[in-house]
């Protein structure tokens, strides 16, 4: 008993992953902040789908046209939507459609980019044309072209996020190409060859930890840039005009003259709710790259 | 820049054009809407003619459009029509042509979106590079860092802020369509600022809602710059801190930039197309806009094709620009 007691006074103490983790975040403000940001929006859509009845987030299940009051905190709009239900279950949709198309990216980006990069020769010359002839074309009009010819029964939150990642993988996978290119001279991966280890094993016990951060920072790349392709192409009225997604509602707003009307908070909420979206992903990701790229943490 | 390169860039932009058009052929192909049959199907609601002459009428429609022949043949005329900037008539402005169309709307997107794109990439790479430059003074950074956190404000969202804070509550500024109701174009400088006031709001939607992105990636380049040797060289030849800052460290940092600006002219173009659409200007956006809301599918291929074919052909000029801003790619 007394070894063990006096092995324990010899090991300095190792702070803990949470500790470390605090304190790398008091160091990066940006991306503590952020996760503060996505942290609250979790537990207003988490608490808020515990309160409301979903309901009451469509047409005709409430009071019409009623500015934000104790009974409906965040107003009702013109088609008899409670706004706070509807921001609740938009928030969700919103949340499902960047995850969705952002984890489907990625998970394309990964696998082409690193496809591409370890393996070379007609692959990746065959992977590298088609990104390069896709990146010149507006993928946001594309989507419109995508969205416009569905028939409207078919847009669904499911369709709008399987629309958005339909162009928007080239990007990820050119970073993760690009990072792998990188990777693949440094020794470690020379020493794993010529011990014999098998090409998936130096792809998924070398190379692969080493990309987190990157895949990290392209992973909420992507699902801002979900985000974003999806208010745009549902504030032209493209997306599932039934569901209270937060572009919808500012579509819907916009074309009954909301302001005009003097209902003011029908298309301020959408709007700040999704400027608190896409400021917490901002800021994540500019923390991400601060946590990828050494050079950018010189600065602080 | 040898001949052989300026060849394959254009190869390339050709090969663009061709994807981007074979894609606008075939997905709406593979859709089960029919537009023409929506388009009269609603004429034949509110206007009432008999469901023969309707089915004849679609008929005839289609042979006008050329649905009735083959899939390949169909293919290969809209290849050659594309290369003419032909995208057929207008659904819902039947005798025009969309070519007609969108030529009407441009002039005013193409201002809007020339001084706007201008102001915000001058703007975010100036305050970008102050915001990284360790020498600059405290008060200029602590202005110009801020400007980051727009990133999370796209430009459409800016619009409505703007619209409701400087529109409605304080008045200030005119809202929505190209000039006052009631007003007759014409010559006279009481028009020519009446047609400004109304682009003031959604020029500063577009520029405040794209100039953080010009920031955040000018100050992450600035901050590369820092560390390389050049720039410690130039500080130990005693050079000054404004000559190091325009010379080595601005001038080796734009051409990133630059590069940045061909691959968000994308976004930016749809951003002002949308922006436009939201305050009702007479331009691309308004056009989109009604071509949606009334199943004027070709209008919409259109102006996405028409679009495309612009920021493709940008995206290659501005490559033919960069040996100007560096030398070292004109030597090679």
């Amino acid at each position: 008993m007394a070894t063990i007691a006096v092995s324990a006074d010899q090991v300095p103490e190792q702070p803990k992953a949470l500790t470390l983790f605090f304190r790398y975040l008091n160091r990066n403000k940006g991306l503590a902040l952020g996760l503060l940001i996505l942290l609250l929006l979790t537990l207003f859509t988490v608490i808020g789908l515990l309160v409301i009845n979903p309901k009451h987030a469509y047409p005709l299940s409430a009071a019409l046209k009623q500015p934000p009051s104790l009974k409906y905190p965040f107003g009702t709009d013109f088609f008899g939507r409670d706004l706070f239900a509807a921001m609740v279950v938009g928030m969700w949709q919103t949340a499902a459609i960047g995850l969705l198309a952002g984890g489907i990216g990625t998970f394309i980006g990964v696998v082409l980019g690193f496809s591409s990069a370890y393996f070379g020769g007609w692959v990746d010359s065959g992977v590298r044309t088609i990104c390069q002839i896709l990146t010149p074309i507006p993928v946001l009009l594309i989507q419109v072209v995508i969205a416009g010819s569905l028939d409207k029964r078919d847009v669904t939150i499911l369709t709008m996020a399987l629309i958005v990642v339909l162009l928007a993988w080239m990007g990820p996978t050119l970073v993760i190409r690009a990072q792998v290119l990188t990777m693949k001279e440094r020794q470690f991966v020379a020493v794993a060859k010529l011990s014999g280890m098998s090409d998936f094993g130096i792809i998924f016990k070398e190379i692969l930890p080493n990309l987190l951060p990157f895949i990290a920072a392209a992973f909420v790349g992507q699902v801002f840039a979900a985000v974003f392709a999806s208010l745009y192409l549902a504030v032209l009225g493209l997306g599932p005009l039934r569901e209270p997604l937060l572009g919808n509602i500012i579509w819907a707003a916009q074309s009954q003259g909301a302001f005009f009307n003097g209902w003011w908070w029908w298309p301020l909420e959408p709007a700040f709710g999704m400027i608190l979206i896409l400021g917490s992903l901002a800021l994540i990701n500019m923390g991400l790259d601060e946590l990828a790229n050494p050079r950018v943490r010189k600065s602080e | 820049m040898s001949i052989k390169i300026i060849v394959k860039r254009l190869l390339f932009l050709v090969l663009v054009i061709w994807a981007a058009s074979t894609i606008v052929f075939f997905v709406p192909r593979l859709s089960s809407r029919n537009a023409i049959r929506e388009r009269f199907g609603e004429l034949a609601r509110t206007g009432g003619f008999s469901p023969g002459d309707l089915e004849k009428l679609i008929a005839s429609m289609q042979q006008q459009f050329g649905l009735d022949k083959p899939l390949l043949e169909q293919y290969l005329q809209y290849l050659n029509n594309v290369i003419h900037l032909d995208f057929g008539y207008s659904l819902y402005k039947y005798p025009s042509t969309v070519t007609e169309l969108i030529s009407q709307a441009l002039p005013w997107t193409i201002g809007l979106l020339l001084v706007t794109t201008i102001i915000a990439f001058v703007m975010g790479t100036l305050l970008g590079a102050v915001a990284a430059w360790p020498r600059a003074p405290g008060w200029l950074r602590a202005f110009a860092t801020p400007f980051i956190l727009l990133t999370g404000v796209p430009p459409v969202i800016m619009a409505i802020l703007l619209v409701f804070f400087i529109g409605f509550r304080l008045k200030w500024l005119p809202l929505g369509s190209a000039y006052s109701v009631g007003v007759v174009p014409n010559w006279s400088w009481t028009f020519f600022f009446d047609l400004m006031a109304h682009q003031i709001l959604p020029a500063f939607s577009l520029i405040l809602g794209s100039v953080g992105a010009w920031v955040l990636s000018m100050r992450g380049m600035g901050i590369t710059i820092q560390g390389e040797d050049y720039v410690n060289f130039a500080e130990h030849k005693g050079l000054t801190g404004g000559r190091i800052f325009r010379d080595y460290y601005l001038r080796n940092a734009l051409l990133p930039q630059v590069t940045g600006l061909a691959l968000a002219l994308g976004t930016v173009v749809t951003s002002a197309v949308i922006v436009e659409g939201l305050f009702g200007l007479p331009g691309i956006g308004s056009l989109l806009n009604l071509a949606i809301r009334s199943n004027d599918f070709p209008t919409i291929y259109g102006i996405v094709l028409f679009i495309t074919i612009a920021v493709a052909t940008l995206m290659t000029v501005l490559e033919f620009v960069y040996p100007l801003l560096d030398p070292r790619i004109r030597n090679t």
